[in-house]
Parts: structure tokens; sequence; C-alpha cells
């Protein structure tokens, strides 16, 4: 019995080298092509504080949309922040998915560094961002007005990204 | 022509590296003196071979040569000369020669200082040095190799990342590297240790310096990381729970628990596996971080690049060494046991739990760390462990550390009276009750647990000055003190210090964003800013908007701030340079954000409490780790109680 204590180390490395070996091949920057071209996943969110629905597939139906899932805890998401209150100026609707959040924190946040969002619903147990494949925060998707996902941009946006990648696909997405 | 030459010193230096893993092994096994003679002789020439290999590539950045796609790919000629000789390091090729001359050099330093060690223990720790070097100086030449050129070479490089052109950031990664690496002496004295069979006081002794240097050089390089992200990322935040962040942490956490098990395996010949297990763990930890910062495994705001080819060769050569050191652990270690009895409570029963707190919690950050990867592979979907889990785990571990901390100097070894240590730690007992009262009483009532966190900061701070008290009682007593008892004192009154600054900042933290006219003026923790202008400014390679903030302190002029926002040329990538003004009781912090296009900006202007304490802090431990190292205790080392190992070790 003693001895298979000293064994144990061995074999945590041996399992740890086999999980990171599987991980390497996949680029954790792009989405699972599984969720791209495919409607976004049902979902109904309360308001970051109390009851009720305040953000749903409906809401965003008829329209090309942006959905950024945040937390006021996500420092990307503070880099991010001013860029988003641009792109929300510039007229192309966002949706935020407040995930996992203190409801006073995610409001302190958005009292003091603006508001971009049209709705914020609010991620509790994180279901929705385990069903749209969030992997760091912030992340953004784009959405067209059929509710298909179409493009994922993994950790924050700033302004090349948006004016060299982000905007060119709504602007395409508009003119459908 | 350099570069060839250096491309081939790196070449030699692996050769050496090959022979240095080699012959001395076998020379240690056969008692062979002139077989063993090539481990302290190797150990030198890798390390001078590296060096020149390296002061090549520094040439290069310096002259910029960009006929080196290295350098023509993290240069640019405007770019000032520090950063320029920075840059050597500041990108992938480069670190990676970093390391391996730290390594080297580290090497060599056994090689000159370790006289005192018996010789096939010598011997044995620089053959495994060599082995680790074949590894690195292997990865860096066929997979990394920073001296490819380019043809044609290019009129102009193409700048380092702008976010990365500070002071702070140009002496991160040797710091953080001489940590890192640092405890590959540990790792190979433990894996020499379990060649041998034998863990006596002698190897503990001389297995703590060498891991007090690489801790106090970790810990500073930690500091300066955390201080660069609290004054460049324009935020006040110093610490994300970022994977890369977590990458340093946790190896910080095994060295602090190896180096308060090695006391024990010295004193009371007890803890050894343990010791030998952590040894490895500290360095395996270290490789992991390599692993996971050059792999792209794992995202994180550190934007690396990052390639899978490498990220196989760096997970093989972390697997091998870890797992060779581990098998041999496995095979050896049921052997270690102890001859120490253990008293619960005890000096040594103390470090026991110190050493159990910091174990599960370097385990907890890293299946934080290393979760969202298990769910991912096992397809349960991706996720992202943020900085709520780290504190909701980390925080409450330590709190009972912390409290024990106080009281374990006060025990004494075999069997203490916890009792008497306790009542005579009354005064320290009375001072934190008073500090974390008088705090919530008087001071902000906005949160008990802040109020508390202080209080234990104060608790440690005043136990530590009274342990210093007991054992001097006078002043020239204080003199008379061991210049390592010096460095627990000043270890642990710098970590009392840094938690005050860490729980204040965290918790009082006072922030003020909004959008100011030119003119106006917005009052915050007692001090009011006034946004007098906004310019326009040119540095050597960027374009900025500079504000000026005029402060004012009960109607009297304070200081006046300058933040900055710039654009570099080269990639057009903003930076925020945030304006600070350090008091000891807090730091002002502005930021100026982006024009709102009717003549106002965005402005961000914070008040950090204590902030400045977490610095003063981390500076403290590390000098104590430098005091502690200049003991000469150290450098006589364990000649007295020298084993008849040496005996043999000479006699062939």
């Amino acid at each position: 019995m003693r001895r298979l204590v000293y064994v144990l180390p061995l074999v945590l490395v041996a399992l740890l080298g086999v999980a990171f070996y599987f991980q390497l091949g996949t680029d954790t920057q792009k989405l699972p092509s599984a969720l791209i071209d495919k409607p976004l996943p049902t979902f109904n969110l309360p308001p970051i504080e109390g009851d009720g629905v305040v953000l749903a597939n409906s809401d965003l139906a008829g329209k090309v949309a942006l959905i950024n899932v945040w937390a006021s805890w996500c420092p990307p998401c503070r880099i991010e922040h001013p860029v988003l209150m641009g792109i929300a100026a510039s007229g192309v609707a966002i949706y935020g998915v407040n995930y996992k959040d203190k409801p006073d924190d995610a409001k302190r946040f958005l009292t003091q560094l603006g508001n971009p969002f049209i709705a914020v619903g609010a991620d509790r147990d994180g279901k929705l961002a385990i069903d749209l494949g969030v992997y760091g925060y912030p992340e953004t998707f784009i959405v067209d007005a059929n509710g298909i996902i179409r493009y994922r941009h993994a950790g924050p946006i700033n302004k090349v990204d948006w004016e060299q990648t982000l905007l060119p696909i709504v602007k395409k997405l508009q003119a459908r | 022509m350099i570069a060839e030459f250096g491309h081939f010193a790196l070449t030699l230096a692996l050769a050496v590296a090959f022979v240095q893993a080699t012959l001395p092994l076998l020379g240690a096994h056969r008692r062979d003196t002139g077989l063993m003679a090539l481990a302290p002789a190797g150990a030198m020439l890798q390390f001078a071979l590296v060096a020149l290999a390296f002061g090549a590539l520094m040439h290069a950045y310096i002259v910029s040569d960009f006929s080196l796609a290295n350098v023509a790919q993290n240069s640019h000629t405007a770019k000032p000369m520090l950063y320029k000789v920075a840059g050597t390091w500041g990108n992938h090729e480069g670190s990676m020669l970093l390391w391996a001359l730290i390594l080297s050099l580290y090497g060599a330093a056994v090689a000159a200082f370790g006289g005192n060690l018996t010789v096939t223990l010598k011997v044995r720790v620089l053959s495994i040095q060599g082995m680790i070097g074949c590894g690195i100086l292997a990865f860096i030449l066929f997979t990394s190799n920073p001296f490819a050129r380019l043809d044609p070479a290019p009129f102009d490089g193409q700048s380092l990342n702008p976010l990365l052109q500070d002071p702070g950031l140009a002496f991160h990664p040797p710091l953080l590297y001489l940590g890192y690496v640092g405890l590959s002496t540990s790792f190979s004295f433990a894996v020499a240790a379990l060649i041998e069979g034998k863990v006596d006081a002698a190897w503990a002794r001389w297995v703590r310096p060498w891991t007090l240097a690489a801790w106090g050089f970790l810990t500073a390089g930690i500091t300066l990381g955390s201080w660069w992200a609290y004054y460049e990322l324009g935020w006040g935040g110093w610490w994300f729970w970022d994977p890369v962040e977590n990458a340093s942490f946790m190896p910080w956490l095994a060295a602090t628990a190896l180096l308060h098990s090695a006391i024990v395996a010295e004193k009371r010949d007890a803890l050894k596996a343990w010791t030998i297990f952590l040894a490895i763990v500290a360095f395996a930890l270290s490789l992991l971080g390599t692993f996971l910062v050059r792999s792209g495994v794992l995202t994180s705001v550190h934007a690396f690049a990052s390639d899978p080819t490498r990220g196989v060769y760096i997970l093989l050569f972390l697997v091998v060494t870890v797992g060779a050191a581990f098998a041999l652990f496995a095979w050896r270690g049921p052997a270690l046991a102890g001859t120490g009895r253990f008293e619960p409570v005890s000096r040594e029963g103390a470090l026991l739990i110190n050493n159990f707190v910091l174990t599960v919690a370097a385990a907890s950050i890293l299946l934080g760390t290393l979760y969202p990867l298990f769910l991912d592979i096992l397809n349960a979907g991706k996720v992202s462990v943020g900085a709520p889990y780290f504190q909701r785990v980390f925080i409450p571990m330590m709190i009972p550390m912390l409290l024990i901390m106080a009281i374990a100097p006060m025990l004494t070894w075999r069997r203490a009276d916890a009792g008497a240590a306790i009542v005579s730690l009354k005064w320290a007992g009375l001072v934190a009750a008073i500090v974390g009262f008088g705090i919530w009483l008087f001071i902000n009532r906005a949160s008990a647990l802040a109020a508390f966190g202080i209080a234990i900061a104060a608790w440690l701070f005043a136990a530590t000055m009274w342990e210093l008290y007991t054992r001097a009682r006078t002043w020239r007593g204080l003199l008379r003190q061991p210049r390592v008892s010096w460095g627990m004192t000043m270890a642990h009154a710098g970590l009392a210090i840094a938690i005050a600054g860490m729980t204040a900042s965290t918790a009082w933290k006072v922030e003020d964003i909004r959008v100011m006219a030119p003119g106006e003026t917005t009052e915050i923790a007692g001090y009011q800013f006034t946004l007098s202008n906004v310019s326009d400014v040119r540095g050597p390679n960027y374009a900025a908007l500079r504000a000026t903030f005029n402060v004012r302190r009960n109607g009297q002029a304070y200081t006046t701030l300058y933040p900055e926002k710039r654009i570099y040329d080269v990639g057009r990538q903003p930076t925020t340079e945030a304006a600070i003004r350090p008091t000891i009781w807090g730091d002002l912090y502005a930021v100026i954000g982006d024009a709102d296009g009717n003549g106002s900006y965005v402005t961000r202007i914070y008040f950090n409490p204590l902030v400045g304490w977490m610095w003063t802090g981390a500076l403290i431990m590390v000098l104590g780790a430098g005091m502690s190292l200049s003991d000469r205790r150290y450098r006589q080392a364990a000649t007295a109680d020298e084993t008849p190992e040496k005996s043999h070790g000479v006699a062939v």
C-alpha cells in the first residue's frame, strides 16, 4: 500500500501528458465548427437582478446582431468595453450575456463604463455559455436575421478586429 | 557571420551538454575520477558557449540585423536601445535561449560554488543539469532556431508589441526565468539524491540555498509582472488569475513549501521523501508554465505566439523529465523513511501544516487552470474558470496558514507547548484586534472581511516582530542575530505587509469613470481632480494624447498627473500609460481614454489604498532571501556532519 503512494505521481504525470497531447492539435481560438452556420441555442435569460425574461431568441429575430458574453470580473472585458461602446454608437445591435456575475458588480460595471447593450440577460449558471461553447471571456458572436451564428470572436475585440474583420461580416449579412 | 558563429556555439553547447549528461554519471557509478571531472568542466564550457550564442543574438538586435528572421519580426530601428536589447528575449526563440542561458548559469554556479558537496553528489547534480540542458538546447536548435536567416533582408523590422515596451517588462522575463530555471537545481539535487538513495541533513542543507535563490528571483519576477500589469493595463488591477500568471504562482507556492520542508528534513530527519517530491513538483510546475505559455493549449490574456510542433516537443520534454524523476521516486522513495518522530504540536508539526496548505493551494490552482482543458477533452463543453473560483478557494485556505505562521517560529522542535506560545503572543493578538476593530469602527465599514484581512496581516507582523524581540531582547542582541534568522523575519514581515496591501487595494479601491471636458473637476477619496487640458505630444516612436490633471487636496494644490494614451507608429496599437502618484496610504491613479468627439474625454480615476505596501512587502521578502543567502553558514556548509560517502567518493 505504502509503495502505491510513491507510484501515484508517476501515474498522474502520465495521465496529464496524455490529456495535454490530445488538446494540442485543437485550436482554441476557433469555434467548434459544429456551431458556425447553426441556429443559436434556445435561451431565455432573466435580467441581471430579479426574475422574468429580458433576453430570448425572439428578441434577436429579424436583425443582424452581436451577442457579447462578458463578466465584471473579467479584465479583458474591461479592456474591450470602450470598443463595444463605439460599436453600439455606430448603430449595430449588441446584446449582452452576463456570465456568472454578482448583480451588484455587473450593474456597477455598466453604470461606470456605460451600457452598449440593447438588453442584458444574466447567464447565472453558465448554461448558455456552455451551449455556445464559450471558452474565454469576453467572446462575441455575430448572428444573422434568421438567428444563425455566422461568426465567433474569442477574446476582446479591438478597433482593428472590429474594422477589418467583424464589421465587414456584419455589413455583408445586413446587405442580404 | 556573428549569427552563424552564435548558431555554431549553440550546436557545440548541445554536444557538450550531452557529454556532461552521460559520461560523468557513469563515472560517478564507477568512481572514475577522470570521467567525473568532465561534469564541472562541461558545466562551465556549456555556460560559456550558450553565453556566446546569446551574445551573438543580442548583437544582432543591437545593430538591427534584419537578415535574421527573428530580429526582423521582433525589432525595429526606431526602437529605443533598451528595448532593442530587451527584444533579445521578448520573443519565443530568444526567450528560450535565455532559458538555456540561465540553466547553464546555474550549472556553472553549482560547479563553481559546490566545492563543499560530496563529489559524487555534485557530479550527479551536474549530469542531471546537463540532461535538462540537452532537452532545451535540442528544442531551440530543432524547433526554434533564433539564427534563421531571411533572404532578402527587409529594410526595417516589425517591432515589438508596444505593450511590452516598458522598463518593468524588459526585466520581468529574466527575473522570472532566474526563478523558474533556478528550481532546476533543486530538481537535480532531488534526482541525484534518489540515484544515491540517500537524503540526509547535509543534503537538505545544500539544497536550501539553491531553492532560496530561485525563490527570491521568482518572488521578484512575479512582483514585477504584477506591477507592470498594474500600471500598464490601465485599470488598477494587479492580479487576474490568468493561466500564465497561475503558471508562475504555482511553482512559487511549491518552492515556498520546499524551503520549509527542507528545514524539517535537515533538523529532524523527517519529511525526506516529501521534500524530494516537492523539489520535483516545483520544477515540474515551472516546466508546465513554459509549456502552457508556449503551446497555446490554454487561452490567456497574454498573447504569445503558439505553435503545436513546439507544443509537442515541450510536452515530450516535460513528460520525460518529470516522468523519469517520478519513476525514480516510485522506485527509491519508499526507502527514504525518516527517523524523526513527529509530535503534532511542535515546530515541525506547524511546518507540516504550512506544507499541507501550500500544496493544496497549488493543487487547487492547478485544477482551476486545467479544468477547462479537461472538460474540453471529455467533450463536456468549453468553460473558463475565472477569478471568482480562485478567490473563493485560495483566500480561505491562506487564513489558517497565516494564523499558524505567526505562532510557528515561537514553537520548539520535537515537542512544543502551544498554549505557552500563544500566551506569549498576547500583545500581537491585542494589536491585531485593535487594528481590525479600529478599521471597522472608524475607517471603513464597507467590508468586515477586509478589516479581518488587515487584522490577520497585523497579527502576523506583530507576532514576527515579537518573535524577533524574544530572540534578541536588546539592541546588541539584534545585531548578533544570524543572517538566516533575519531572512526569515524579513520574509514573514514582508508577507504581512504585502497582505495588508492586497486586502486594502482589493476591498477599498475607489473608482470614478466619467466623461470630462477640460476644466471640469471630480472628487475621489478626498482629492479633487481637475482636467486642465489635453494635448497631442510626440514620443520617439509613438504619438500620444496627454492629459493634465491638477490634483488638489483640502483646497491646496497637491500634485499634477499626466496620463497618456499612445499610438505606436508601427503596428498602430494603442496603449494606456496611467499616471500614478504613490502615497503611503494609497496610489492616485489616472487614465485618459478616447475623445467623445465633442471636446470631452473618457477619464478613469482610481484611489488604490495601500497598493504600494504590496510591492514594498514583496521587496522585503526578496531582500530577506538575499539576507539568508549571504549567511556564512551556507558557505561553510555541512562539513561537520559529513558522511562516509565522501571518503569513497574521492578514494578511487
